[in-house]
């Protein structure tokens, strides 16, 4: 729908159409759950990629930072509100200590991995982001017996691969969100509830990543991306021009795990492997670096398309065009899938939506 | 005294592995400047190759040499026409495209090999028949198999044979030439098309006899084996430098070494945070790699 704001000539077109796409995504959780919950569930995923795919782009987009590790900003995220709201520790903080807080470590995180690296370029840099979010993802698997690693004697603090269950949902000031809501006589299920807090945040993060990409520091990113040799010629700071880009997209990245976490109710290190990086990469890249709608576009597509592949390609769906289960649903799901990518990058090499100006 | 050197060997078998692996990455790298991220799928399918080719043979009752020499040979032959076939398709086409475009494409054909391996081998532990003998061989305070032996000398065999193609051969000195500046290699009449081709064949060939080696010391083999694997070589390929054939050697022995000799003083739990820690350690104090030069930055 969006796309269609481009083409509208008049401001009173685009409020319409604005109107029309507030319209829409407000009934769109309804609609789903018609379906089912799980349907809502994948629309609230979806929103938390958008912003993932939003905070990679500030890195790999707009700043030109190759980072194969970002997943490891949403496990930070997550695992702060997991420890700090749970019965791991019996520990219960509110929300507007948690969220701000999950950003602002993975905000310390990307400054962590940013200062070592400032001098890479390029695939050294990637390589080096990738061992980072492995070195996280290890930690989180291992510290459930943290202590000197010569020692036997330990604590647990993350309980490893099991992950930590019971974590709290959400709750505004005394109004638990995973209980749902009844307005009068509209049954509004947590799930939906959720739905709206994420939209909300999702809408944050695209204003917030579009005023800052037109921002002074925006452009400086632009600058760097471009010729990195020339924008220090130009006066650019491009030691802090670079951390800023890190902890900004490391921000999103840890706002979006403590949502994630407080939607979830469980986290486990599974769920921040680095093919979970690498899709996100993916999003950014087939959507289109370094443009919003483009982005939003490439998360929206490759977050829905696999349930949706999933959906489709059933037994009974194989059952009924074929008359057996010819390949298992689980295979085929990721065959077409990779196949997309790859055809997508063949016959659009600067993404589905790329941005105008570049040519 | 005992245990380092024991874990010294150990990591010497297992770093001349990496060895192999890395060099596919480094001379893809060399070329196009690209992460051939499916190389590491290569390597599993390898594996799988041979050790289905090995139990056939076996089955019809060659003798156990002959099986493991066609083993690698039907692996090679099917790695090196997969990895052409994956030039040809996946990247050829995106040679001028925007630097992360091919990336991403190597991205998916990582992900449809893996889909592929488990829609023809199927998604199980495979175990390796025992080509060659794993009874313990005891020098002193060290012991050692004989397929451990083998796999040493092969892998040095085949560094030392790939460093006289490069330096000593026509197609050797076309592959510096295209490495060094496409254009003007194809002014003087080489075939771009060609070598790439060549490098691509050369690359899955030595990632398929790695694959061999890793699925008979483990003695098993299966569809997620390259991924691991491959990540790990290519972190080696990036320590020595990338591009850089003898910095993927160097790299490949190192991270073997630093991951076995690590064990002895922390718990196997991190071993594979050596790899990253290691490597995030040399590239602070050498940016460009143990071996390598500074790439020129492109604008």
């Amino acid at each position: 729908m969006a796309g269609m704001t481009g083409m509208l000539q008049t401001r009173r077109n685009q409020m319409i159409a604005l109107a029309v796409l507030g319209v829409l995504l407000f009934i769109l959780p309804f609609a789903a759950g018609a379906l089912g919950q799980a349907w809502v569930r994948i629309l609230n995923m979806t929103l938390l990629y958008v912003m993932l795919a939003l905070g990679l782009n500030v890195v790999v987009g707009v700043a030109g930072l190759l980072d194969l590790g970002y997943v490891a900003f949403y496990a930070v995220g997550a695992y702060t509100w997991s420890l700090l709201a749970s019965a791991h520790f019996d520990l219960h903080y509110p929300f507007w200590i948690l969220l701000p807080l999950g950003a602002f470590l993975a905000a310390l995180a990307g400054l962590l991995l940013g200062t070592p690296v400032l001098k890479l370029r390029g695939d050294y840099l990637a390589i080096v982001t990738l061992g980072f979010g492995e070195i996280v993802r290890i930690l989180m698997n291992n510290f459930d017996k943290v202590g000197l690693p010569w020692s036997d004697e330990s604590y647990n603090v993350t309980n490893g691969p099991r992950g930590i269950t019971g974590i709290d949902g959400l709750n505004f000031f005394g109004f638990k969100i995973s209980k749902g809501l009844d307005l009068f006589g509209l049954q509004i299920t947590s799930l939906q509830l959720y739905y709206f807090v994420f939209l909300a945040f999702a809408i944050l993060s695209i204003i917030g990543v579009s005023r800052l990409q037109h921002s002074r520091i925006g452009r400086a990113w632009q600058a760097l991306r471009e010729d990195e040799i020339a924008a220090k010629a130009m006066g650019i700071n491009t030691r802090n021009v670079k951390l800023a880009a890190f902890a900004f997209g490391a921000l999103t990245g840890g706002l979006a795990g403590g949502l994630f976490a407080s939607m979830q109710g469980f986290v486990s290190p599974e769920s921040f492997g680095l093919l979970e990086s690498i899709m996100i990469l993916a999003m950014v890249v087939l959507g289109g670096m370094g443009h919003i709608p483009g982005v939003i576009l490439g998360a929206v597509l490759l977050s829905a398309m696999p349930e949706v592949i999933r959906y489709a390609a059933d037994e009974n769906m194989q059952q009924k065009i074929f008359g057996l289960v010819l390949i298992a649903p689980e295979v085929l799901r990721n065959l077409i899938f990779s196949l997309a990518m790859i055809l997508i990058m063949l016959f659009k090499p600067a993404g589905l939506w790329p941005s105008p100006e570049k040519k | 005294m005992d245990v380092l050197l024991q874990q010294i060997v150990n990591g010497l078998v297992v770093g001349s592995v990496y060895a192999l692996v890395a060099l596919g990455y480094t001379m893809v790298y060399g070329i196009l400047q690209l992460i051939n991220f499916a190389h590491g799928e290569i390597v599993m399918i390898g594996g799988l190759t041979s050790l289905f080719a090995a139990k056939g043979l076996l089955a019809m009752g060659a003798p156990p040499l002959l099986a493991l020499l066609v083993a690698i040979l039907a692996a090679m032959i099917a790695c090196a026409v997969i990895g052409v076939l994956i030039e040809r398709i996946a990247y050829r086409p995106l040679r001028n495209a925007p630097r992360l475009a091919p990336l991403i494409t190597a991205i998916g054909v990582s992900i449809l090999l893996q889909q592929l391996a488990i829609l023809v081998f199927g998604r199980n532990y495979f175990s390796f028949p025992e080509l060659i003998s794993k009874a313990p061989i005891v020098f002193g305070h060290i012991t050692v198999t004989l397929n451990e032996i083998v796999i040493l000398l092969t892998s040095f065999g085949l560094m030392a044979a790939l460093l006289w193609l490069v330096h000593n051969t026509k197609v050797g000195t076309a592959m510096r030439a295209t490495a060094e500046n496409q254009k003007v290699a194809g002014l003087m009449g080489i075939d771009i098309n060609k070598i790439i081709a060549i490098t691509f064949a050369i690359g899955s060939g030595l990632g398929a006899i790695a694959g061999v080696m890793v699925a008979s010391n483990y003695g098993q083999a299966h569809y997620y084996m390259g991924f691991m694997l491959g990540l790990k070589a290519f972190t080696a390929a990036v320590m020595g430098g990338i591009g850089n054939l003898w910095g993927a050697m160097v790299g490949g022995l190192i991270l073997g070494l630093v991951e076995n000799v690590g064990l002895i003083f922390v718990r196997g739990d991190y071993k594979d945070i050596f790899a990253f820690v290691v490597l995030v350690l040399v590239l602070i104090f050498r940016p460009q790699g143990l071996i390598g030069e500074r790439v020129a930055e492109r604008a």
